[in-house]
C-alpha cells in the first residue's frame, strides 16, 4: 500500500470475536481529531450501525470467477469431473458455485469449450460521510470469498480519503480471527490495538494475534474489556502481555452502556461521556494516540 | 446427525453452546471445533489428545532441468502462484489453492507436488465425547484446508456437533455445509441482529434447517425476537446475562458441570433440534 509518511493507521483487532472492537472504535471516532474511519470487517460490518454513514460513492467489487457448464455444448465426457479437485461438478454436469474454487482447470481442458468462466460480483465498497468524519466501508456478499482483497481495497479507499483531505489518521475496525481478512487488515499498519476480555478463551486468542502482529512486525498494544468479570484473569493477561513486550493501554469495566449506546445508534462517548467506561476508554485513547 | 453452530457476529456464545451441548449429551457425541483460526473448545473440555497430524496442502515444485519456460503454468493459474521470470519458473506457495492445473498442463512433466504445512489437526476424547480440532499456523492465510481436515473427522453413527468460526464467508461455509441442522447463536443487540440476518441469508443459500439461541437475552432490545417471529425461525433457547455464567465461562469451565440445572436445558435443546430437523 502506497502511503504518505505522515498518515498513521491504527487497526483494532481481537482474535476472539465479540470483545468490543466496534464499540471501542466508535468511541475513538468520537475522541480523535482529523481522521478517516475504515470498517475492514467486511464479512460482518457493524460500524455503520453506530455511525449511520451517508453513502456518497458506491463501487461494485468483482473478483474471481465461477465455472458454468453450457449444457448445449457439453458432451458429458467427464474430463472436468476427473480434474476438479474441489468436487464442484455433479454427475449431471452442473457446477456447484459454493464448491467451485474458480481455478479454471475445467475451463482450460474442456475439449468442447463448453465451460464459461464469468467474473463474480462478491460485494460492494462505499465511501461515506459520517458525523465523526469520512468513512470507507464495504459489504462482502453472503457466502462469498475474496474477503482479503475487499479488505485491502477498503483500506486503500480510506488512505485515498486521508490523502485527499489532508487527514493524518485512519482508524480501522478489523475482523475477528487470524487468517486472510485479518492479515489483509493489518499489513502495513502503524499499530494494532488488541481488545481482549478476561477469559481463558480471550487470553488464548490474544496470544495468537500477538504472535501474528510480531510475525508481521507491527507494533501491538492491548486493552482489556469487561475486566471486572474476572480481575484475576485480567492480571494474568496483563502480565503475559508485558512479558511479550506488548504495552497494556488500560482496562474497561463491564458496563451495560455499551449495549444501550448501540441501541441508540450512538458511541459510548456520545451516550454518556462521564460514565466509568467512557472515562476508561478516553484514557486508553490518549495512551494509544501518544504511541502512534 | 450433524448439528452445526454458527453466528455471523463473533463472541455470541458458539463455543458455550457447542461444548455444553456435547458434554450434556455425554455418550455417542463427536465434537468438532472448526474455528481453526481461534479454536477454544479444547479449553473447556480438556481432551486427552490421542492423535496429532500436520495438515498440509499440495503445492507445485518445478524441476528446472525439465522446464522449457513455455509459460503454460502461469497462463492456467488463476492465483498468480506460478510465474516465469527470465530463465526460471517461480512458485508462490502461499498463493496456491492446490488445484493441480499447472501440473496437468505442463507439457514437459516438470511439475510435481510437495506438501506445504499449514496447521495441526488433533483428536482425542473427554468425558466420553470424541473430539477433534484444527489449529492454523500463525501467519497462514488460508483456513479452509485445515477446516476440511476437521470436517473429515465426522463420525456417521454419532451426534456430530460442529463449532464454526464467526462470519458468513468461506471458512464458515466449509464448516457448516452439508449439515442437518444449524444453530445460530446471537445476542439481542443491533450488531447481533445485523449479523444474524447475514447468517440467515447464508443458511438459506445452503438450505439448512435452522433455529436461534439468544445469549445475554436480557441485555438489549426486542428486535431479534421480532425478526425471528417475522421470519418464522424457532427460538431454541434463551440464556440471560448472569455474572455466575460469565465467571464460569471466563475460567474455562462448563455450565453443565458447574451449574447442573443447565444440563437438562441443553438436553432439551438437543431434543428440539432433532424435532425441528425432522420437520423440515
Amino acid at each position: 500500500m502506497q502511503k504518505k509518511a505522515n498518515i498513521k493507521e491504527l487497526i483494532v483487532i481481537s482474535g476472539k470475536g465479540g470483545t468490543g472492537k466496534t464499540s471501542l472504535l466508535g468511541a475513538f471516532a468520537s475522541l480523535a481529531k482529523d481522521k478517516v474511519l475504515c470498517d475492514a470487517d467486511v464479512d460482518a460490518a457493524d460500524l455503520y450501525l453506530i455511525l449511520e454513514p451517508d453513502i456518497k460513492e458506491r463501487q461494485v467489487f468483482q473478483e474471481g470467477h465461477t465455472a458454468e457448464i453450457d449444457p448445449d455444448k457439453c458432451t458429458e465426457c467427464g474430463l472436468c469431473r476427473k480434474l476438479c479437485r474441489f468436487h464442484a461438478i455433479s454427475s449431471e454436469f452442473i457446477v456447484d458455485p459454493i464448491n467451485c474454487e474458480g481455478c479454471g482447470v475445467c475451463v482450460y481442458f474442456c475439449p468442447e469449450d463448453a465451460i464459461n468462466f464469468p467474473i463474480k460480483t462478491c460485494g460492494e465498497l462505499f465511501v461515506s460521510e459520517t458525523r465523526c468524519g469520512p468513512m470507507a466501508h464495504a459489504r462482502l456478499g453472503i457466502a462469498e470469498d475474496n474477503s482479503g482483497k475487499l479488505v485491502t481495497l477498503t483500506r486503500k479507499r480510506a488512505n485515498e480519503l486521508a490523502q485527499k483531505r489532508d487527514l493524518s489518521l485512519i482508524l480501522t475496525d478489523g475482523p475477528p480471527g487470524l487468517a486472510c481478512p485479518v492479515i489483509a487488515s493489518i499489513a502495513g499498519a502503524t499499530g494494532v490495538l488488541i481488545v481482549t476480555e478476561p477469559t481463558l478463551s480471550g487470553h488464548h486468542d490474544m496470544d495468537r494475534v500477538v504472535e501474528l502482529a510480531n510475525h508481521f512486525q507491527i507494533p501491538a498494544f492491548v486493552c482489556i474489556n469487561k475486566y471486572d468479570l474476572n480481575v484475576e484473569m485480567t492480571e494474568t493477561i496483563e502480565v503475559y502481555a508485558r512479558d511479550k513486550g506488548v504495552p497494556v493501554m488500560g482496562r474497561i469495566p463491564f458496563d451495560p452502556i455499551f449495549t444501550k449506546a448501540m441501541v441508540e445508534k450512538q458511541t459510548i462517548i456520545e451516550y454518556d461521556s462521564s460514565s466509568r467506561a467512557s472515562q476508561a476508554v478516553k484514557e486508553i485513547w490518549e495512551r494509544v494516540e501518544s504511541r502512534l | 446427525m450433524i448439528i452445526s453452530i454458527a453466528s455471523g457476529k463473533g463472541g455470541t456464545g458458539k463455543t458455550t453452546i457447542a461444548t455444553n451441548l456435547a458434554v450434556a449429551l455425554g455418550s455417542d457425541v463427536n465434537l468438532l471445533d472448526c474455528d481453526v483460526e481461534e479454536p477454544n473448545d479444547h479449553i473447556f473440555i480438556q481432551p486427552k489428545i490421542t492423535r496429532t497430524e500436520k495438515v498440509s496442502l499440495k503445492v507445485p515444485q518445478v524441476d528446472m532441468n525439465k522446464c522449457s519456460l513455455c509459460g503454460k503454468c502461469q497462463e492456467i493459474c488463476q492465483f498468480q502462484a506460478i510465474v516465469v521470470v527470465g530463465k526460471t519458473t517461480l512458485t508462490f506457495p502461499e498463493l496456491c489453492h492446490s488445484c493441480g492445473g499447472c501440473m496437468e498442463v505442463c507439457p514437459e512433466n516438470a511439475i510435481t507436488e510437495i506438501d506445504r504445512e499449514m496447521g495441526i489437526f488433533e483428536a482425542g476424547t473427554s468425558n466420553g465425547v470424541t473430539f477433534a480440532y484444527g489449529r492454523l499456523f500463525v501467519g497462514q492465510v488460508m483456513a479452509v484446508p485445515v477446516i476440511e481436515r476437521v470436517r473429515a473427522a465426522v463420525q456417521p453413527n454419532k451426534v456430530n456437533i460442529i463449532d464454526a468460526p464467526p462470519g458468513t464467508s468461506c471458512p464458515v461455509i466449509s464448516s457448516v455445509k452439508d449439515t442437518d441442522f444449524l444453530i445460530l447463536v446471537t445476542e439481542p443487540t443491533p450488531f447481533g441482529l445485523n449479523d444474524l440476518k447475514l447468517a440467515v441469508g447464508m443458511v438459506k443459500i445452503l438450505n439448512i434447517p435452522h433455529g436461534i439461541v439468544i445469549n445475554r437475552s436480557d441485555l438489549g432490545d426486542d428486535k431479534v425476537m421480532e425478526y425471528a417471529n417475522e421470519e418464522n425461525i424457532p427460538i431454541l433457547m434463551e440464556i440471560p446475562f448472569d455474572r455466575q455464567i460469565a465467571e464460569t465461562y471466563s475460567k474455562g469451565k462448563l455450565l453443565v458441570k458447574e451449574l447442573p440445572e443447565w444440563k437438562e436445558r441443553f438436553i432439551h435443546l438437543y431434543e428440539d433440534v432433532v424435532k425441528y430437523a425432522k420437520k423440515s
